[in-house]
């Protein structure tokens, strides 16, 4: 019987121990659309459109867009839980692509996911012991005592207790269930975990415990995240970079402060602009400039600037001119948008002042 | 929603250990946490591989105390079967006459009686004893029939379905094919093939049954497929053959569980059919089927001679359908209510 080594001090199991722990070159994933009887192809889903990043040791990466932006399917490709049409993902230096089926299943060891939906991403047939337990089981990590153990100090780790071992998931709550998951994805020390909306489906207060949780065992083991949500709040509070994605090709790269304080692509600030401020006074003195409509069909992305159909500052060209992701001075990566003027968004220390004058206005009038 | 135990109920009560049917919560799948800490016994720091077995084993008590009080008829249909197993096993000592025997003088077709119970037949065997030993036949062939297909056809099903690309197809495709020939006239066909044996019969029911049980299975492991707990396994490396039999098994074994149950139903009246057509169980074997086509001839004057071989055939077929019935009420209870 094996024991699982304390993790901790534990340093990455082989590869380099500097460079970055993920990198995603010209990532592009197609989904083909099949019609008729024969099944022909007649276009393509370009889900994932030639997407690249990096992700540091110990660091958080946000992936943010709207619903159906490839978000999702970047995740999945990364794991190669689904084969990339083309480019590449090199974990830990390695090349995903090159390892065979059973070099493939070794390297899972060492990159998890928790899923969105705490209710079908556990098998119901299953006891907390053997969800949790299944990586040591899988990979010889740990059996018997010893892994019911380990699967204990998990439990323990993500607040709940070895009572709970032998609960069936329809015995937790939504909450419970997905910190089951995440003590799944943690069960065989991984080096990167992908959160796939991992909180979205909790409600905030719920939400603010797995994200601390996922915080501290960030500090505690060095994992690195790559963030997949729609949820700016959450994405301020969690990540260190943030990704913006839209159609399948991230418009923006910067950290996350920069991000939010100085966004460089209108989409970007459309975005941020659109998250809902609960104090109606801050509210009031925010500038929106809001995306309307839904996120045009990926099989026939719009031409030029993908964005340009939604963007409040397009302009003619903006439908022939194709904008192209530059590294900027320092450090972030944008669509150059020939047409952006960095008018001032959300709550600027003008607008508030204004704001302040006229509701000093107001109150004087009665 | 049928929510029989709220958390309140799992204080003592002194009806033994109260913890809620898993059922219960099943019924509510949206609100699914009725249960609340305190049902679990003990908050020891740590527990052995045994007790969580233990934990399982209680799950099982109480989904069987659950089918007991809610599906009573098919519980009493569930002793019939044992009741008739029962028979089958000690058709020697039920037997008051040799099943075979043809007694000297003959009594042919006399009427029931305290040493006949179920009168004689034509050559004057005992009916009763000739049934008992049909229970054999009947319960034999079924038996083996169920249990060839369920397994065999479970498995091409499961493995075709998650398999997916030239595999399904290949698979699907022959099970297309046996599905689309009349089960009665494929099963005379094989069985004249081979040859009158229970074995052969046995033989050919399962090549009839084995289609259905891989169509159930297949398209369930469909749905298990696409659900994010197999995403799950495969994230965590996971090889097909656990996803198969660790994941896949477990979760489409209820829907079979009740084909298995109905398909017994349906092998015990194939059994009889193909008997009755004489190419079932060999002449020497006393079977429900062969019963009934031989006296069939004297059906206006032994009445006795159709009526309990045919009664036997149908009380067997209906507790097998009734008891398939309610354990897939039980099993899957969002399909009914």
């Amino acid at each position: 019987m094996t024991t699982v080594a304390e993790q901790p001090d534990a340093g990455p199991t082989g590869g380099t121990v500097d460079g970055p722990v993920l990198e995603v070159e010209h990532l592009t994933k197609h989904f083909p659309i099949r019609t008729g009887l024969l099944q022909r192809t007649v276009g393509h889903v370009r889900a994932v459109d030639d997407v690249s990043f990096h992700i540091d040791r110990g660091e958080t990466l946000a992936l943010v867009g709207e619903s159906g932006c490839g978000k999702t399917t970047t995740g999945r490709v990364v794991l190669r839980l689904i084969d990339p049409t083309s480019g590449t993902v090199r974990f830990d230096g390695q090349d995903l692509a090159e390892v065979d089926a059973d070099e493939l299943r070794g390297l899972r060891q060492r990159m998890q996911i928790i899923f969105q939906d705490p209710y079908s991403s556990l098998d119901p047939r299953m006891s907390t012991a053997d969800i949790v337990g299944e990586g040591l089981a899988i990979h010889g990590m740990a059996s018997g005592q010893a892994q019911l153990d380990r699967v204990t100090d998990l439990l323990e780790k993500v607040g709940l207790s070895a009572r709970d071992l032998r609960k069936f998931p329809h015995q937790f709550s939504g909450g419970q269930r997905q910190r089951i998951g995440v003590a799944r994805a943690l069960a065989t020390n991984p080096e990167l975990i992908i959160c796939d909306e991992a909180v979205s489906a909790l409600d905030v207060s719920v939400q603010a415990q797995v994200l601390n949780l996922l915080k501290d065992l960030q500090t505690e083991l060095g994992i690195s995240y790559l963030f997949i949500t729609h949820d700016l709040n959450v994405v301020r509070y969690i990540a260190d970079r943030v990704a913006v994605m839209y159609l399948g090709q991230i418009v923006e790269l910067a950290e996350t402060e920069q991000l939010f304080t100085d966004p460089r692509h209108p989409y970007t600030r459309s975005l941020l602009s659109s998250v809902p401020i609960i104090d109606p006074e801050l509210a009031r003195a925010t500038v929106r400039t809001p995306l309307e409509g839904d996120v045009p069909s990926p099989s026939s992305p719009p031409s030029g600037c993908r964005f340009h159909n939604r963007c409040p500052q397009a302009v003619e060209r903006c439908r022939h001119y194709a904008p192209v992701l530059v590294d900027l001075n320092d450090g972030r990566q944008a669509r150059e948008c020939p047409e952006y003027r960095p008018e001032p968004f959300g709550l600027t220390a003008q607008s508030y002042r204004e704001s302040e004058l006229l509701n000093q206005g107001t109150e004087a009038g009665e | 929603m049928n929510t029989p135990t709220t958390p309140t109920d799992d204080l003592p009560s002194g009806s033994g250990p109260d913890r809620p049917p898993d059922t219960a919560a099943d019924r509510s799948p949206a609100g699914g946490s009725t249960i609340t800490e305190a049902t679990e016994p003990g908050d020891g720091e740590r527990q052995t591989p045994e007790q969580v077995a233990l934990g399982r084993r209680q799950r099982f008590a109480e989904s069987f105390r659950q089918f007991r009080s809610d599906h009573l008829m098919g519980f009493l249909f569930g002793i019939v079967i044992l009741l008739l197993l029962l028979v089958a096993i000690a058709a020697p000592i039920i037997a008051t006459h040799d099943p075979s025997a043809i007694p000297r003088p003959p009594q042919k077709l006399a009427p029931p009686s305290t040493d006949h119970f179920f009168g004689t037949d034509q050559l004057g065997r005992d009916i009763f004893s000739r049934v008992v030993y049909g229970a054999r036949t009947s319960l034999i062939v079924a038996t083996a029939t169920v249990i060839i297909s369920t397994i065999l056809g479970t498995l091409l099903g499961a493995v075709s379905g998650y398999l997916g690309g030239w595999v399904d197809l290949v698979i699907q495709r022959i099970v297309d094919a046996v599905l689309s020939i009349p089960v009665l006239i494929l099963a005379l066909f094989i069985a004249s093939l081979l040859g009158a044996s229970i074995t052969n019969v046995v033989l050919a029911l399962s090549i009839i049954y084995i289609p259905r049980f891989s169509r159930i299975a297949r398209g369930e492991m469909l749905r298990i497929r696409s659900a994010e707990y197999v995403t799950a396994a495969e994230a965590l490396g996971a090889k097909p053959s656990r996803i198969i039999f660790k994941h896949g098994v477990p979760n489409l074994v209820a829907p079979i569980i009740v084909l298995a149950s109905l398909t017994f139903g349906q092998a015990i009246v194939a059994e009889a059919a193909l008997s009755f057509l004489g190419v079932g169980a060999p002449i020497t074997e006393p079977s429900w089927g062969r019963m009934l086509s031989t006296s069939r001839e004297f059906m206006t004057v032994a009445w006795w001679s159709v009526v309990f071989p045919g009664a036997a055939l149908s009380l067997g077929v209906l507790a097998f359908n009734l008891f398939g019935d309610a354990l897939r009420d039980h099993l899957d209870p969002k399909l009914v209510r």
